[in-house]
């Protein structure tokens, strides 16, 4: 992508986006509910209806409604409709549908894919279930094998992880760095920062553009994360593993000890507004590590800004 | 009812014209059952292409066209809904065909068969374009059933597949159109919602699957419109509403048989509302 913005209707929901993906990446966007991450797997998919700038996959340009060939695409599957009359094997062979012959239904060849597919995701014999009838993590992996059964070389999956429990999001991470070894490039939007720093080798900070891009080793610390999220982030270093521990520093929350905020903020003669105070109010330009330590914001934001320079 | 006064009616060349164009009716209006809404803004355009001279079934129907085109467009917009879309459109263009009609005062017979449906009065004319639309739009449906169910399913993530879901809207839109139109003459245009919410709403508590929803809706559509015209014909009444109550009474049956069977087995079936009932994906654009 380059120089990409793109959106709806009005505004831009993500501007002036320069990224590059190498074949064969396994890649996390993370950032917060309307960062525009979604829309931006949208625009690699040309799927986003206003999109300005070069998208293009595989040396070829994507524009909207021309998807590029060979991409599957996994939603989020609080959007699905699970009231719809569809079954396991109805949504898997909807993947092939540009394959199909002309009639309504899957002949032989369709239903044997479908049915290698489900097998390959722990899915044999619940090709007649309706879809709704499945577990969380069940109904994930329907969605994956329709991505699947197109055998893609780039699969984009939006939130994978979301509302499974940890068990079932593992499984999920490891199915994917499986394919991943075998050759297909993945790129997934998550808000589990603590699952992309263990299982995820590169990831992409994103808030109505790209905050940073490496490995997450280098691009999960504090003022990262904190200018991403728009507030306070901690990140805390295993020294025997080297894994990362990420968390938002709670201690600003509305439930935080009221005498301690107003003597601070008292010391450091910083008006509420300014300081962030709510979730909302650190917003993306660096301003909510102002709260913790005078001295170190400045460092921070020297540090912001030589990233997102 | 002995057989000889159920044939009766056959005798009768009206009859037959009748039971033919209600049992096609009945089929087409449970095949595009999931749209339910134009019915009401093609009464505008019938009454307009009156006014005007125009041919009836081109004058209703490209107007219908047009407002399925107007509904889409303006739902695409984020700030107006779907439902707000079909509800401007639908009861302005209705609105505009009674507002003519009470003008003119010049037509009002046809019209109400129009509104409320006239069997007895169906045409070979009427027969012919009955049966053209229903051979064109099953073969439509046949041949585009993936894309369809693609579409209705998923209208967000269809194109990421390759499925043009303009194109798909734009075909749905005029092959809905023409249904209401050729329709409207056997049920009426107030009966005809009914005559295409009720069967795939029955069909849904039978299956969990489209193709099979689908199979049953035509079948339950054809055998209420067939089954209607001998329950009108008897005992006398419009055969619209006749129709329409009969196709009623079985959601009304299979609702409680399935009810039970569900108490039987114990496990919930069909607990979220019925997609086809509450929503209209297709229209709702993205």
């Amino acid at each position: 992508m380059h120089a990409v913005s793109g959106g709806y209707g009005g505004a831009d929901v993500f501007g002036d986006v320069t990224l590059q993906i190498p074949r064969g990446q396994f890649v996390g966007l993370v950032g917060p509910s309307g960062a525009g991450k979604t829309s931006l797997l949208k625009a690699m998919l040309g799927g986003l209806p206003r999109v300005s700038g070069s998208v293009t996959v595989g040396g070829v340009p994507v524009m909207p409604g021309k998807p590029p060939a060979g991409a599957g695409y996994v939603p989020q599957i609080e959007t699905v409709d699970w009231s719809f009359p569809a079954t396991v094997a109805d949504v898997v062979t909807m993947g092939r549908v540009r394959r199909m012959g002309p009639l309504p239904w899957p002949n032989q060849a369709d239903r044997r894919a479908a049915e290698e597919i489900l097998e390959r995701l722990g899915l044999a014999g619940l090709g007649r279930r309706h879809i709704r009838d499945l577990s969380g993590g069940q109904q994930q992996r329907v969605f994956l094998a329709r991505a699947l059964i197109g055998a893609p070389d780039l699969l984009i999956l939006d939130e994978p992880t979301a509302s499974i429990d940890v068990k079932t999001r593992d499984d999920i991470l490891h199915l994917l760095a499986e394919l991943n070894r075998q050759g297909v490039t993945v790129v997934m939007t998550t808000h589990e920062l603590n699952a992309v720093a263990a299982h995820l080798p590169s990831v992409v900070c994103v808030n109505g553009g790209v905050v940073a891009q490496g490995s997450p080793l280098d691009v999960f610390t504090a003022p990262i994360l904190s200018r991403t999220f728009g507030a306070e982030m901690r990140v805390v270093r295993d020294e025997q593993t080297g894994g990362l521990l990420i968390a938002e520093a709670g201690w600003h929350g509305p439930f935080a000890e009221p005498r301690f905020h107003h003597a601070h903020l008292h010391d450091e003669g910083i008006p509420h507004e300014r300081a962030g105070l709510g979730v909302s109010g650190g917003s993306s330009n660096g301003h909510a590590a102002h709260i913790h330590d005078h001295d170190r914001i400045h460092e921070d934001e020297r540090t912001i800004a030589g990233v997102a320079d | 009812m002995e057989l000889q006064t159920i044939l009766e009616p056959l005798g009768y060349e009206f009859f037959r014209h009748g039971l033919i164009a209600a049992t096609l009716t009945g089929a087409l209006s449970g095949l595009m059952g999931v749209y339910i809404v134009l019915s009401h803004a093609v009464f505008g355009g019938a009454v307009v292409s009156a006014l005007l001279g125009w041919n009836f079934f081109l004058g209703a129907g490209a107007w219908g066209f047009l407002a399925a085109l107007l509904i889409q467009g303006t739902a695409r917009r984020r700030n107006i809904g779907a439902d707000a879309a079909i509800g401007i459109v639908t009861t302005a263009s209705f609105a505009l065909g009674v507002a003519l009609i009470s003008k003119t005062r010049s037509f009002e017979q046809n019209f109400e068969s129009a509104l409320f449906g006239n069997i007895l009065g169906v045409t070979p004319q009427d027969l012919i374009a009955i049966g053209a639309v229903s051979a064109v739009i099953a073969v439509a449906v046949f041949f585009g059933y993936k894309q369809l169910l693609f579409t209705i399913f998923d209208p967000e993530i269809a194109p990421i597949y390759g499925i043009s879901t303009r194109w798909v809207d734009a075909g749905f839109a005029l092959a809905l159109a023409a249904t209401i139109v050729v329709c409207m003459n056997v049920v009426g245009v107030t009966l005809i919602a009914a005559a295409i919410v009720i069967p795939p709403a029955a069909a849904r508590l039978l299956t969990d699957s489209f193709g099979r929803l689908t199979m049953i809706s035509i079948a339950l559509g054809a055998v209420c419109g067939f089954t209607g015209m001998f329950v009108s014909y008897s005992w006398d009444v419009a055969s619209g509403p006749a129709i329409i109550l009969l196709a009623a009474s079985a959601f009304g049956v299979i609702y409680v048989v399935t009810g039970a069977a569900r108490g039987v087995r114990g496990r919930p079936r069909n607990t979220a509302p019925n997609p086809i009932l509450n929503t209209d994906p297709h229209f709702g654009g993205d």
